[in-house]
Formats: C-alpha cells, sequence, structure tokens
C-alpha cells in the first residue's frame, strides 16, 4: 500500500468532500447554483452524461476555458474529466490546476487496454468501478479515490445499487477469509494481492468509496449513502431535472440527513412539485452504448 | 472529562476521522446533526470539509444560531473548514462565520490542491505532522488568542480561552495529541 506523503494529501481531499455531492456543471452559472445550493465540489464538463448520450461522436476533456471560468468562479472544489488511458488530457487537467482528475467512462475511451499511471501525477484521480477487482486495480495504479459507475446519463438509480452491493459484498466476503485464501482472491478478483490483504483486514476500501451514475432524487441520493457510500455524485440529475436549484438543495439535504427518513421526506417535499429527469431504462439502452463497460 | 460526551459535527467532511481521533485520545464522541443532538454534548468538533456546505446546512437547519449560543458556553475544536466557521472574520469570498475566536481566516490561501502538502512543525504541544489541504491562512489574531503553532510565521494552531482552531488537520494522522489537548478544555 502506497501511502506516502503525496498519496495521503490526495486521498485527504477526498476525506474532505466525505457525506457531500459532487454536481456536474457545464457554466459557470450552473457552477454558483451548485455552490449556493451546497455542492462541496462540481465537475466541469462540457455536455453532462445524458446529453453526451444523445448526440453520440466522440466525447473528449473539455474546453480549457469552460473549465477554467467555471474554477474561477466558485470557491469550491473543481474536478475535471480526463478519457480513460489519456494521459496527455490529464497532464493538461494537471497543468490547468484543477482539483481533482476523474478518468471517466463518460468519456469515449483513448486505450481500450490500459488506464493512466496515475501515481506519477500530483493532482490526485478518482475513477469508476463496478466491482472489487476494478477498483483495486484502479487504487493499484494510483487511484485516490473510486466511485462506482452506475450508468451515467440513465437518471436510473438502479446499476449504481449493483455496483455498491456489489463492492460492499465483496469486501465483507474477504473479511471472513483466512489469510492462506487470499492469493486465490486477489487472482479472482485480478487484483493486486497487497490490496486484497488490506480489504480484507479492514472490510473497506484503502481509499473513500462514492456513488455515481444514476441519481435523480433526494431518496436515490439517501438510498445509496445507506448502501455504503461515502458521498454522491450526480451527473444529470440536477441541471437536467425542471427546477436545478431545488434539487440541488434537496439532494444535498438528503446526503447529510440519509440515516433520518423524516429528514429525508422534507427534502423530497421541497422539491414541490418539479419533475426529476425523465431517465431511461437500462434494458432499452443498445450494449454498445452503455457506459460502464469501459474501463478494464 | 470522565461522563462528558464530545460530539462531532457531521453535516459533511471528515467527520469520520474525528470520532476515531477523539476516540484515540480517550474520549467516546459521537455524530451531531441536529439541534438536539447538539443540546446532549459537552464540547464540540467542527471537522474539515467545505465550509459553504457546512454554513449553508447550520442556516437551513436551524443550527446555526444554538451553535453560536453553545460556543458561549462550552468548548469547540475547529480544523481548517472548522477553523473559518469559528473565526470573526472570513476571506476570499467574504463570508458569515460565527466570530467565536477572534481570527481573520483567508479560504484557500494557500491555493488549489496542487498546493496542498505535509510539513512538521514545533508547537506548545512538541513536533506535530501537519497536513495541510487546500487550507486556510490566519491573517491576523485579537490580543484574547493564544498562538501553539505557525508555519511560515503564520499562525496554524491557536486558541481562545475554551475554544481550540487548527489550519491543518490532525485527524489526519495518527498522532492524537492535538485532539487530547483540546479534551482538557473539557
Amino acid at each position: 500500500m502506497i501511502l506516502n506523503e503525496e498519496y495521503r494529501l490526495k486521498v485527504g481531499l477526498a476525506e474532505m468532500l466525505k457525506g457531500g455531492v459532487i454536481m456536474d456543471v457545464v457554466t459557470p452559472e450552473q457552477a454558483v447554483i451548485a455552490e449556493r445550493a451546497g455542492a462541496c465540489a462540481v465537475m466541469a464538463l462540457e455536455r453532462v452524461p445524458s446529453d453526451i448520450r444523445r448526440d453520440g461522436g466522440v466525447a473528449r476533456m473539455s474546453h480549457i476555458s469552460l473549465i477554467r471560468g467555471i474554477m474561477d468562479a466558485v470557491s469550491i472544489p473543481v474536478m475535471a474529466k480526463a478519457r480513460i488511458g489519456h494521459f496527455v488530457e490529464a497532464r493538461v487537467l494537471e497543468a490547468l490546476a484543477v482539483d481533482y482528475i476523474d478518468e471517466s467512462e463518460v468519456l469515449t475511451p483513448a486505450d481500450e487496454e490500459n488506464h493512466i499511471d496515475k501515481r506519477d501525477f500530483k493532482v490526485p484521480f478518482v475513477c469508476g468501478a463496478r466491482n472489487l477487482g476494478e477498483a483495486l486495480r484502479r487504487i493499484g495504479e494510483g487511484a485516490a479515490m473510486i466511485r462506482t459507475k452506475g450508468e451515467a446519463g440513465s437518471g436510473n438509480i438502479v446499476e449504481a445499487v449493483r455496483h455498491m452491493r456489489t463492492i460492499v459484498k465483496e469486501m465483507r466476503q474477504l473479511t471472513v477469509l483466512g489469510p492462506e485464501e487470499l492469493m486465490a482472491e486477489a487472482k479472482k478478483h485480478q487484483a493486486p494481492f497487497e490490496l486484497i490483504e488490506w480489504v480484507a483486514k479492514h472490510g473497506k476500501l484503502p481509499v473513500p468509496n462514492f456513488s455515481a451514475g444514476g441519481v435523480a432524487t433526494p431518496a436515490d441520493a439517501a438510498l445509496v449513502m445507506q448502501l455504503g457510500a461515502e458521498a454522491v455524485f450526480v451527473g444529470s440529475g440536477i441541471f437536467k431535472s425542471e427546477n436545478p436549484e431545488l434539487f440541488a438543495k434537496a439532494v444535498v439535504k438528503a446526503t447529510t440527513y440519509y440515516k433520518d427518513p423524516v429528514k429525508v421526506m422534507e427534502a423530497c417535499e421541497e422539491i414541490g412539485e418539479s419533475k426529476a429527469m425523465l431517465g431511461l431504462e437500462i434494458s432499452k439502452i443498445a450494449e454498445g452504448e452503455l457506459m460502464q463497460t469501459r474501463g478494464w | 472529562m470522565a461522563g462528558k460526551t464530545v460530539g462531532v459535527l457531521a453535516l459533511q467532511g471528515d467527520y469520520e476521522r474525528h470520532l476515531r481521533a477523539l476516540e484515540s485520545a480517550g474520549a467516546h464522541p459521537v455524530e451531531v446533526r441536529t439541534a438536539a443532538e447538539l443540546a446532549a454534548v459537552d464540547a464540540l468538533v467542527l471537522p474539515g470539509g467545505e465550509s459553504t456546505t457546512m454554513l449553508k446546512l447550520l442556516h437551513r437547519e436551524g443550527l446555526f444560531e444554538p451553535l453560536a449560543a453553545f460556543g458561549q458556553q462550552k468548548p469547540i475544536f475547529g480544523t481548517c473548514a472548522g477553523a473559518i466557521l469559528l473565526a470573526t472574520t472570513v476571506t476570499s469570498p467574504e463570508q458569515e462565520s460565527l466570530g467565536l475566536v477572534d481570527i481573520a481566516v483567508q479560504r484557500n490561501a494557500y491555493g488549489r490542491q496542487l498546493d496542498s502538502r505535509v510539513v512538521t512543525l514545533p508547537s506548545a504541544l512538541g513536533d506535530l505532522e501537519a497536513v495541510f489541504i487546500r487550507a486556510p491562512i490566519i491573517r491576523a489574531v485579537g490580543p484574547a488568542v493564544n498562538v501553539l503553532a505557525t508555519y511560515n510565521d503564520d499562525p496554524v494552531l491557536v486558541e481562545q480561552g475554551r475554544h481550540l482552531v487548527a489550519t491543518f488537520h490532525p485527524e489526519l494522522t495518527v498522532d492524537p495529541r492535538v485532539h487530547a489537548y483540546f479534551l482538557t478544555k473539557l
């Protein structure tokens, strides 16, 4: 387990984001709305995932001017996305001094075998995962935060639930095994042995584990928190809803008070009659258009 | 300290790390998210995280005034975002604060995440490992404030009567001395 000073700083910022909501924003104005609503960070990008899905084509790193405009507009941390394996986009974002880089399946992958060697960067990375093996491979490459992938831009929580439950279950299973059984587990999960050992001992990931991909309502946010997420990414769910300001505030409240049904009810009530994003049934998405299967 | 309860404000941020740090310093901490939970504790930690997020939730959930009143009677320890909430003046940008410790604080004063750092500092409690993450800088301290440690000549660990403030994160280290020192204020 790499626990040098630099890595501790990377994980340290993720610790500061816990219990909070990280919102996708595509303009400085949206970033200000997110900050005012209580977002603990924003993800600066050109199109939210549901628009990327609708438009098709190749999705790339956002324009620097756009990200810079968002960094100037708010005092909270700003994250930005690089394509899987596109280490030059990542270097550009590092040079821009964004606070976190998301090596994201929402963008079109640049490398279909390798992810970025993230250990070599000073800026911390977050990566998506659908299961424990994928999470530990990304941590092995230097990711300082994991988010379950869900299905970005779907507005459907079912995949986020599946991935969070899978990771939590696979971690729990490791904790009851003897040391002689762990190498076989490392083989099964295709994950670094030391990280399998670490999880078996502690019952959790060595970095914060957040949830993403499909959160569209306050109740969705509270659900993934109860399932074990330590913070929530909301992509299309805020600014594709009928009233982004109300949704943003309500999702923040439901994330903080996820254990308290009365407070979550209040959060649901705060959105009034305004509609959540429409959302997609996962089975209606063509297999080639799923984002969660990107990443190796 | 025996029989006393320490709370950690758990609206957002690294409250879990503070719970663990307080445990290793010998306390039995609880999470505080409501005015009723606040009323049940004898001291409170304001964790690291995003001060804007915490401030908004404090107001929306009717916790701001109870917390200001709590600080008139009972000890509060703020780290990073918590330091910003306790200050009398906050800049970059200006924002409201509890005004319980007579310090002027500039937010994100070292820069962005790339400027976060780990350093070893001499302090009144001995050498401390200090983890600064998008940290604020204390630009001025009032006469009632006692400086316990500085970094680059700026105060980074200060106390005023029952309250303690750190611009760094002792909760991210395995050293319980800063938390143990706070517990002596109970």
